[in-house]
């Protein structure tokens, strides 16, 4: 019986010929990252364990990144913990200020993760990785602990769900739109303990970014994991950063799916996910006037070189709203650099948003932009749960860069075509 | 092993932030995440929560980030466990490792209120609603999670792995 590229994977990590949903293996795992708020808890959890060596430095990777650079002193201490086991334990990815990036962003970037890899983290947005063709998936710290001593990890195979996208996307319809759209089509338990497979031809245009975007938002509908299949876009992309040997799978024919889902695109607008849930969907048409005091446009979903180079293009000779605070993050120093050379951080400046070093910050409202009560933000991150980014009565709309600097200069959610 | 306590009902999509938000995650101390436990669902849970009550939810209890704290800060507040329609991934998998008991039941989550008082077998998942006079079975506990619990939970399971190496 054939097999999808997640059971190919899963299966050649725990050294089977071949593995079915609902089985429980043990992979070798490639990497295992934590970041500044669960690294903490591992270090605690592994100390208390008794092991004296981690499993192999060069696979562990730590990232301060939530509430770096430090903004309190409890977060100084967190960061501390994870610095001083770094150095303690010789772990090769330890990547501090100036160096470090949005985890998400910055291990693909850095050719530390490949297609083919099984990748765990502490942290939910694991599942990004997809987007290169391996299996990665967010874990608890405990778990990652454990991994960190043994090199391994439990799983139960994950069923597939197969997305098909077909047709052409309109002008600022990005990957952020599409993964919104399935999002609000299959509610944020739609895919829950399964394996997201991206498909079609609409997929195979997408940039690497926009793919990041799609695998990065699949915890979004209670996946495992999200995944492409490899293709030459992929290769491209690693090729001009791997340093070790990698391993393109694809699906058979004949692999079995759950459930298989055929979207046409043509006519799909902006997407905009409403507050409280990323499955509150809504084609931007759709929505009622909605002014907004905050935009962040970042993050591990939507901070890279594609979605900063979209925002300039909406925000040249234009300014940012008078009513509005404008947040740009680049993801990653590379993407920071990139974005000064093609003058883009000029752009922002110009239209009057701040650029911020690299951090998740404002995602989860822990700091460099959190809402007061009732205030309203349009953000290209992933989650717009109650309280999300700071206060409980704040509000959070998910949409695209292109549409999170278009509201930006409007001073209420709009596309670009409304400029 | 069996349990009784009252329930605190919640709806469905209960998330982590809900559960514990971000800007506590300064610390992993249980008890200073205990005092702020379920705060954006409901601020006045950890004044009104006691030890041994339940928390009862409907469907995809825990979803959201892969936080360990969430189950810590649950455990901490007092509450023996949780039982709901059904949970996220990553926070069953976590619940496990904290030693906090969890159960599926489509049934009683859907027939529980707050106040009710409930009895709880965890070793054959019986569920009695003593206020209702009903009785619900949960699903069982996957035989893997059992040996897991058998162990005292994970890091007690990968020493006895490594050793036997």
């Amino acid at each position: 019986m054939g097999m999808t590229i997640t059971e190919k994977i899963i299966a050649a990590h725990s050294e089977k010929d071949s593995v079915v949903p609902g089985e429980i293996v043990e992979c070798r795992i490639d990497l295992a990252l934590a970041n500044d708020i669960t690294a903490p808890l591992s270090i605690e959890t592994f100390e208390k364990s008794g092991t004296k060596k981690v499993f192999n430095p060069s696979k562990i990777a730590l990232i301060p990144d939530h509430f770096a650079p430090n903004k309190d002193i409890h977060s100084a201490i967190q960061c501390k913990i994870m610095r001083e086991f770094a150095h303690k334990h010789g772990l090769e990815l330890y990547f501090e200020i100036g160096r470090m990036g949005i985890e998400h962003a910055l291990l693909p970037e850095q050719g530390l993760v490949l297609p083919g890899d099984v990748v765990i983290g502490a942290d939910s947005h694991t599942c990004t990785y997809g987007a290169l063709g391996a299996f990665s998936t967010g874990v608890g710290s405990t778990d990652l602990a454990a991994a960190w001593i043994t090199g391994r990890i439990w799983f139960k195979v994950p069923k597939s769900l197969k997305f098909i996208y077909t047709g052409t996307l309109k002008p600022w319809v990005s990957g952020k739109d599409l993964i919104l759209y399935t999002i609000g089509q299959i509610g944020v338990d739609g895919a829950r303990y399964c394996a997201m497979e991206f498909a079609g031809d609409t997929v195979a245009s997408l940039t690497m970014d926009d793919r990041f975007t799609m695998a990065n938002m699949a915890i979004e509908a209670g996946a495992k994991n999200g995944i492409f299949v490899p293709d030459e876009t992929t290769r491209k992309y690693v090729d001009e950063r791997a340093k070790r040997e990698y391993r393109l799978y694809t699906s058979d024919t004949d692999a079995t799916y759950e459930k298989v889902y055929e979207f046409d695109v043509n006519d799909i607008e902006p997407q905009v996910a409403l507050p409280h849930l990323p499955e509150n969907v809504k084609p931007i048409s759709e929505l009622p006037e909605v002014k907004i005091d905050q935009v962040v446009i970042g993050s591990c979903t939507n901070g890279r070189l594609g979605d900063l180079r979209v925002a300039a293009q909406v925000l040249k000779g234009r300014k940012v709203n008078s009513n509005v605070r404008c947040i740009i993050i680049p993801a990653t120093q590379n993407i920071y650099r990139k974005a000064l050379e093609e003058g883009l951080i000029e752009t922002f400046i110009d239209a009057q948003a701040i650029v911020s070093t690299p951090t998740c910050g404002p995602c989860l409202g822990g700091h460099m932009g959190i809402l007061a009560p009732d205030e309203r933000a349009v953000a290209t991150t992933n989650r717009n749960f109650k309280g999300r980014m700071g206060h409980p009565t704040s509000e959070v709309y998910l949409a695209s860069p292109a549409v999170a600097a278009a509201s930006a200069v409007l001073g209420k959610i709009g596309s670009p075509d409304e400029l | 092993m069996k349990l009784k306590g009252r329930v605190w009902k919640f709806g469905s999509d209960v998330d982590t932030d809900a559960i514990i938000p971000a800007r506590y995650l300064t610390t992993t101390d249980p008890e200073e995440l205990a005092k702020h436990c379920m705060e954006d669902a409901d601020p006045d849970f950890p004044g009104k929560v006691k030890a041994g009550d339940i928390i009862v939810a409907d469907k995809n209890f825990g979803c959201g980030s892969s936080r360990e704290h969430a189950p810590i800060a649950i455990k901490a507040s007092g509450i023996s466990c949780v039982i709901a329609h059904s949970f996220a991934r990553i926070f069953y998998r976590n619940a496990f490792n904290m030693g906090l008991p969890i159960l599926e039941s489509p049934e009683a989550a859907s027939d529980t209120e707050t106040g009710d008082e409930l009895e709880v077998n965890l070793d054959t998942g019986e569920i009695v609603n003593l206020t209702k006079g009903k009785r619900f079975k949960a699903h069982p506990i996957p035989t893997f999670m059992q040996e897991l619990i058998q162990a005292g939970g994970l890091i007690p399971y990968v020493r006895l792995r490594t050793n036997r190496r």
